[in-house]
C-alpha cells in the first residue's frame, strides 16, 4: 500500500469513505473544519465526475449537507442512523456542547453512528489552540441520563485514519454512537500514513425505520416511557450492553513496562511527547514506561491495577487540562502507587524535556 | 334485500387505529384519523416514515401503523432531512405542534424549508403548550390566557403570535403552504384535501410543502370542546387566516 501525506482531520474523511460513510451532515469550526471542506470537495468532485458520465469514487457517499446549526447537524445522524445508514458528524468542543441533545437520544435509541470532536481550548470560547478538556464530557456523558459512548484516542495521522474505521466496525457491532476524541494538534497535524486494510465489518440492521416494507412489521425508534417498569427493562438491557463493551472492548498500549518503577500516562498528543521522554529518562538509566489508553472508554483500568499491583509504586499522568483523565487512573491505582498529575492547558503541550524533568522528581 | 347491503362498503382502515390518549374533543385525533385515511387512499402506508414531535403527540406513532422515529424537541425537519436525502424513495412526514416547530424547532423548520426539502410538514397550531399544561405559545393570542400569562398575553412582554405560513411565504423554496382548521365538518374536509395535496407534492417530487392546521386544547383553554372550536374559528382565524398561501 502507498504511502500518502495529510493532515489528522483530512485522514478522517479518508478512514471513513474508506468505512463505507453513506451521510455526512456538519457545522463549520475550527480546528475541524478541514473534515467538513474535504468531505465537500470529494462529494462534488464526485458530482461533477456523474456529470460527465463517469463513475463516481465513493458511490456509497450520497449525502453530504452543510447543515444550519450543530443541533440540526446531530439531528440529522440521528435520522440517518434511525434507517440503519452509516452516517457521521464532526465538529470541536462548543460545537460538541450543542451536540450533546442530540447526542443523549442517539445512545438512548441504540443508534450506531461516529461523532468526531477535535478538541479546541474552553470552556467558553476558549481558544483553538488543543486541550483536552472535554474528557469527562466525552466518556461520562456530556448529555443528560445514562449512557455512555465508546471513546476512541487516535494519537497519529495514522491512527485518525485506522480508527476512524475501526469505530465503524465498533459502533454498528454494538448499536452504539462513538467519539473519536482527538485534540487540535493532531487534526492540524500533518504526517504520512499508510492505510491498513481495516476489515469492514457489516451488520444486518432489522430494526431499522423504513423496514416495514421488507417485513410488514412496524418500526419505531423511540425510547420514551409512561410507567417505570418498561424503562427499568429497557435501562437494564442498555447497561447489560455496557457491560458486555467493557468486558470486550478495551485497548491500550504500553511501552517498556515490563520492569518499570514509574510509568507515565498520556492520550492523543502528549502520549508521544510521554513516550519520548520515557527513552530520554531510560538512557538515563531510569526505569520508566508507558501506558497509553486507546479506548477511553471502556476504560482500560485494569492495566493500572495489574502494573501498580506489581512493581510499580509511581504514575505520572500528563493531560492538556486542569486533570480529568487523572480521575480514571487513580480509580485504576486504587491507592497502590502514588499519582502525581502534570496538567498542562490553555492550549500548550508539554515538551519532552518538561515531562522528563518530573519522572526525574517522581525517582 | 337485507338492509345491510345499502350500507356502502368502506375499507377498514390500515393506518389509523383509533382510541388514543387525548382529552376528550381534542383536534389530535380527528387530524390522526384523517391522515391516516389520506395515508391508505394513496396506498403508501409501508413508504411512510413519520418523525414525532415532543408535545401531546408524541405517542403518534401509537395510533398511526407506520415506520417512524421520535425524535428530540423541534429538531424533526433535521431528522426528516436526513432520511428523506438518504432514502428518496420514502415517503417522508413530520408532525409538530405550536411549541416543537415555531419555538424551540424554528431555526429546523426555517432552515429545511428555505432549502427546499422534499418532505410534508404536519403543523399543529393551538396556541398553547398542551403537554405540559398550558403554558404560552408563540402562538398564544393577544390577551388569552395561559399558566405562563395568567393575566393574558401581553405584546411589552412576549410579543405578537408568530405567524408561521406567512414567514414561510417569504422564502423562495416551499411549493405549497396552506392553513387550514378543524372546526366543523367542511374544514375538516378542507385539511384532509390539504393533507393529500402535501403528500401528494412529495410523491410527484415538486418540493416542501407544509400544512398548518388551527387546532384546539380545551382542557388547557378551560373550556368546553365547543367553546374551543367556537375560539378557533371566531378568533384564531382573525389573527391566523385560514387559506392557501402558496401553492406552485
Amino acid at each position: 500500500m502507498s504511502k500518502l501525506y495529510m493532515k489528522g482531520n483530512e485522514a478522517i474523511v479518508e478512514g471513513a469513505l474508506r468505512a463505507g460513510l453513506e451521510g455526512f451532515f456538519s457545522y463549520p469550526i475550527t480546528p475541524a473544519s478541514e473534515i467538513i471542506e474535504t468531505f465537500a470537495s470529494k462529494y462534488f468532485a464526485d458530482r461533477e465526475r456523474e456529470k460527465r458520465g463517469e463513475k463516481p469514487l465513493y458511490p456509497k457517499f450520497r449525502v453530504f449537507m452543510q447543515m444550519e446549526s450543530e443541533l440540526a447537524s446531530i439531528n440529522a445522524v440521528m435520522g440517518g442512523a434511525s434507517i440503519g445508514c452509516r452516517v457521521m458528524t464532526a465538529s470541536s468542543s462548543p460545537g460538541i456542547s450543542l451536540k450533546q441533545e442530540g447526542i443523549s437520544y442517539i445512545a438512548a435509541c441504540e443508534l450506531p453512528c461516529v461523532i468526531v470532536n477535535i478538541m479546541r481550548g474552553g470552556p467558553g470560547l476558549g481558544s483553538i489552540q488543543p486541550e483536552q478538556g472535554d474528557y469527562f464530557q466525552a466518556v461520562k456523558g456530556g448529555g443528560h441520563g445514562d449512557y455512555r459512548l465508546i471513546v476512541l484516542a487516535p494519537n497519529s495521522v495514522q491512527e485518525m485514519a485506522e480508527h476512524t474505521m475501526l469505530l465503524f466496525n465498533l459502533t454498528n457491532k454494538y448499536r452504539n454512537p462513538g467519539m473519536l476524541l482527538a485534540d487540535g494538534y493532531l487534526g492540524q497535524m500533518k504526517e504520512s500514513l499508510e492505510f491498513p486494510e481495516v476489515p469492514i465489518e457489516e451488520y444486518e440492521k432489522p430494526w431499522a425505520a423504513g423496514n416495514m416494507e421488507l417485513d410488514g412489521e412496524q418500526h419505531t425508534i423511540e425510547f420514551l416511557f409512561l410507567t417505570p417498569e418498561p424503562m427499568v427493562e429497557a435501562k437494564k438491557r442498555l447497561l447489560e450492553k455496557y457491560k458486555t463493551i467493557e468486558a470486550n472492548e478495551v485497548r491500550y498500549e504500553t511501552y517498556k513496562v515490563d520492569d518499570a518503577k514509574i510509568i507515565v500516562t498520556a492520550f492523543g498528543t502528549p502520549s508521544r511527547v510521554a513516550k519520548a521522554a520515557v527513552d530520554l529518562a531510560r538512557e538515563k538509566g531510569i526505569k520508566v514506561g508507558l501506558v497509553r489508553p486507546i479506548t477511553l472508554w471502556p476504560f482500560p483500568y485494569k492495566i493500572y491495577t495489574n502494573l501498580t499491583s506489581n512493581q510499580v509504586d509511581r504514575v505520572l499522568v500528563v493531560e492538556l487540562s486542569f486533570g480529568q483523565f487523572v480521575e480514571d487512573v487513580r480509580l485504576g491505582v486504587e491507592g497502590r502507587a502514588e499519582v502525581r498529575l502534570f496538567p498542562k492547558f490553555g492550549g500548550i503541550v508539554p515538551t519532552e524535556e518538561e515531562v522528563l524533568e518530573k519522572i526525574m522528581e517522581l525517582v | 334485500m337485507r338492509v345491510s347491503a345499502l350500507i356502502p362498503k368502506y375499507p377498514e382502515p390500515e393506518t389509523y387505529v383509533g382510541r388514543t390518549h387525548y382529552c376528550p374533543g381534542c383536534g389530535h385525533a380527528t387530524l390522526h384519523k384523517i391522515l391516516g385515511e389520506v395515508i391508505d387512499e394513496l396506498g403508501i402506508r409501508k413508504k411512510v416514515i413519520l418523525v414525532e414531535p415532543v408535545g401531546c403527540s408524541v405517542l403518534a406513532l401509537r395510533y398511526l401503523k407506520v415506520d417512524g422515529i421520535q425524535g428530540p424537541h423541534g429538531r424533526a425537519p433535521a431528522i426528516a432531512t436526513a432520511v428523506k436525502r438518504l432514502k428518496p424513495e420514502k415517503i417522508v412526514l413530520t408532525y409538530q405542534g405550536d411549541g416543537d416547530l415555531a419555538a424551540i424547532g424554528t431555526n429546523e423548520i426555517l432552515h429545511a424549508a428555505n432549502r427546499g426539502e422534499l418532505f410534508s410538514v404536519i403543523f399543529v397550531n393551538n396556541a398553547v403548550y398542551g403537554m405540559t399544561g398550558g403554558q404560552m405559545a408563540p402562538t398564544t393570542l393577544i390577551g388569552q390566557k395561559s399558566t405562563t400569562t395568567p393575566t393574558g398575553r401581553m405584546i411589552e412582554y412576549a410579543g405578537y403570535p408568530l405567524r408561521i405560513c406567512e414567514l414561510l411565504n417569504t422564502l423562495d423554496a416551499p411549493v405549497y403552504l396552506e392553513r387550514v382548521s378543524l372546526y366543523d365538518v367542511e374544514q375538516i374536509a378542507r385539511a384532509r384535501a390539504a393533507l393529500k395535496k402535501a403528500i401528494t407534492n412529495q410523491i410527484e417530487k415538486k418540493g416542501f410543502s407544509l400544512v398548518e392546521v388551527l387546532s384546539n386544547c380545551p382542557t388547557n383553554w378551560k373550556m368546553t370542546p365547543e367553546e374551543s372550536w367556537r375560539f378557533v374559528k371566531e378568533e384564531m382565524t382573525k389573527i391566523f387566516p385560514l387559506g392557501i398561501f402558496r401553492d406552485r
